[in-house]
């Protein structure tokens, strides 16, 4: 048998009778992305659906001066509050969202043929009121315009005199660019995954092993130091796929319970999907192996790796957070930055667009080269006389 | 047989290892005594080439360490200062990893394994994990997986370290059993009556050097003391890290 199988082979089956391990690599990690991901999707979503049907509760302050404009009001699907006494505070303190408050003076502009006023107050910090306010506004817009023209009509005039410009909007962002926020974290959960799946590997195969003192009598073996880490990082390298695996299986399920199509959104997590991320993810995979397995090897104890490697995890959020806060077209060379590759690549997947197979080979090739480096720089670790030896 | 020839290796300004030359022989046990800091480990570990020593040569059964590193592994057995086990593994299948690393087929391995569980009468451990080992326990299963492919050379660092005195006692019967195999068995040791009572060859050193060497009753004729813990004192030039 094969050296580096067989070092593969114990590091295998050590650690999956690790429960710490296999809860980590092989229920939390796969697990954590796809709940998050589904339970935040179709939270927003559901929001997003309310808030257009919904009708907008407000409290009119005065709805005695206006009764035609608050019937109005009431035909489109708002819904009268009782007047509250202090408008501002409350708006303030986020009990109302908004409040329309009517001027007594405003039925006797009406009549006069003045402009009248309304005043609307509101928060416009609170994200959350943004959508009702902004529907109140284009409601009371709409009242204003219908009467001005009847004015001008009962004036003997074209409506069209007092506006002479029209501005029609046409939208072309589809669905999922809208959601470019949901979309970024798709890839981060995917790399979280396979990075969660090797690191238990990596700390247990070097950091481990270095403090439970059988990393010298190891090495006392006729085999080359090389080999031992191979079979090492390939124990690891497995963990991290099988790991990314169960979460690809799982996204797959979770993409039937996230209501994607009531809001006209595409999600595609089928098998080409999956094919696909298993494949720009395996450059990345191996990185992350060695880089973990490096990391770990300078560590002193299992704590001490255990807590650098959590730092690693951090690293992947970047480009999600980079992309989700400067959401900017991708470049070629991104295809050439494994991480921000992958990201971009996965990213194009779930929304069904095309990969060319340019930026897939640059993607690959490019991470490889990465890996290569990565895995030579453990190499050397692996090879000085300090490794071994431990306290 | 082992041939160690002006060994020299320092951890930067500190020598830890200056100048240090012996012959462990066939059929023989030679011990390396010294206090605690001498240089005892720092020399085993160039003996199983875990160390590059800066200077000097390193011999099993006429090959080079430096030449032959995987030579000379395949035919010591090493027992080293650390011992750790794999304690999610049982104790045969923490002696069949290190047998399937040296190599051996099927067939060797399960009739080596089998002998050497009954040698060190470890039959009511062999099926347990090795984690909640007593310290004997883990000892027989490290001595075990460093002899599964039969080595000529034994390498034993501190071998008795921690054992209590049943355990001891079983350690210096095995190893003497080794020697009437007709091994060439190499242990160190801070302890001078285990040392005094095994060995054919003694090695002292102190302070990365060989200050003397050959049996017990050269050294008390050399130091001119019948007292063999004196001779060693008046050897080594003060009691200090040695334990009676």
């Amino acid at each position: 048998m094969n050296t580096i199988f067989i070092v593969f082979l114990k590091e295998v089956i050590e650690n999956l009778r690790d429960r710490r391990t296999i809860t980590n690599a092989l229920i939390v990690g796969p697990l954590l992305g796809p709940l998050l991901f589904a339970g935040l999707t179709s939270m927003m979503i559901t929001r997003e659906l309310d808030r257009g049907e919904k009708p907008i509760e407000v409290s009119i302050v005065g709805a005695e001066h206006a009764p035609n404009l608050v019937e109005f009001l009431k035909q489109n699907g708002v819904r009268p509050k009782p007047p509250v006494a202090d408008g501002e505070a409350r708006v303030r303190a986020q009990d109302e969202d908004m409040v329309l408050r009517i001027p007594p003076s405003y039925g006797e502009a009406w009549r006069a043929g003045k402009t009248a006023q309304v005043e609307l107050l509101f928060d416009s910090s609170q994200r959350d009121a943004a959508t009702p306010v902004e529907r109140l506004r284009g409601l009371l817009q709409a009242y204003s315009s219908q009467n001005g023209a009847m004015r001008l009509m009962a004036r003997g005039l074209s409506p069209a005199v007092a506006s002479p410009l029209v501005v029609a909007s046409r939208d072309q962002s589809t669905p999922q660019g809208r959601s470019a926020l949901l979309f970024a974290m798709l890839p981060y959960f995917l790399i979280l995954s396979a990075f969660m799946g090797g690191m238990y590997l990596a700390i247990d195969t070097t950091a481990g092993e270095r403090e439970r003192q059988s990393l010298e009598p190891l090495f006392a073996n006729p085999v080359a130091r090389w080999r031992i880490l191979a079979g090492k990082l390939a124990a690891t390298f497995a963990f991290a796929m099988a790991s990314l695996t169960l979460s690809l299986l799982a996204f797959a399920q979770a993409g039937r319970f996230i209501p994607t199509e009531k809001i006209g959104m595409v999600l595609d997590f089928g098998p080409r999907f999956a094919f696909i991320a298993l494949l720009v993810m395996v450059p990345l995979v191996l990185l992350a192996s060695c880089l973990q397995t490096l990391i770990a090897a300078f560590a002193k104890s299992y704590r001490e790796a255990q807590t650098y490697l959590s730092l690693l995890l951090i690293v992947p959020m970047l480009p999600s957070a980079m992309l989700a806060v400067m959401p900017i077209k991708a470049q070629a060379w991104m295809f050439a930055v494994p991480l921000l590759s992958q990201h971009l690549i996965i990213t194009k997947l779930v929304r069904a667009e095309p990969v060319s197979a340019q930026q897939l080979l640059l993607c690959l090739a490019c991470g490889c080269a990465a890996a290569a480096v990565a895995a030579l720089a453990t190499s050397r670790v692996y090879h000085s006389e300090r490794l071994a030896i431990s306290g | 047989m082992i041939e160690v020839d002006d060994l020299h290796k320092a951890f930067g300004a500190v020598k830890a290892v200056d100048g240090v030359s012996f012959v462990a022989r066939d059929g023989e046990i030679t011990g390396l005594l010294g206090p605690n800091g001498a240089g005892k480990t720092t020399t085993l570990r160039m003996l199983y080439t875990l160390m590059t020593p800066d200077r000097g040569s390193v011999r099993v059964d006429g090959a080079d360490a430096a030449k032959q590193p995987d030579v000379v592994r395949r035919r010591l057995g090493v027992l080293p200062d650390s011992r750790g086990l794999y304690k999610r593994l049982t104790a045969r299948e923490n002696i069949e990893y290190f047998a399937r690393l040296q190599g051996l087929d099927k067939a060797t391995m399960k009739t080596r394994c089998d002998s050497l569980i009954a040698a060190l009468d470890m039959d009511d451990i062999a099926a347990r994990r090795t984690e909640g080992f007593s310290q004997g326990q883990r000892v027989k299963t490290a001595i075990a997986r460093a002899l599964v492919h039969d080595p000529r050379n034994i390498i034993l660092d501190e071998p008795t370290n921690g054992l209590d005195v049943m355990a001891t006692r079983a350690m210096r019967h095995f190893l003497l059993q080794l020697r009437a195999e007709g091994r060439c068995v190499l242990f160190s040791s801070h302890i001078m009556q285990e040392v005094a009572a095994l060995c054919d060859r003694i090695v002292v050193i102190a302070k990365g050097r060989v200050v003397a060497c050959g049996s017990a009753d050269e050294l008390r004729a050399q130091t001119g003391q019948s007292n063999l813990e004196e001779a060693f004192v008046r050897i080594i030039g003060s009691d200090e890290g040695l334990a009676a």
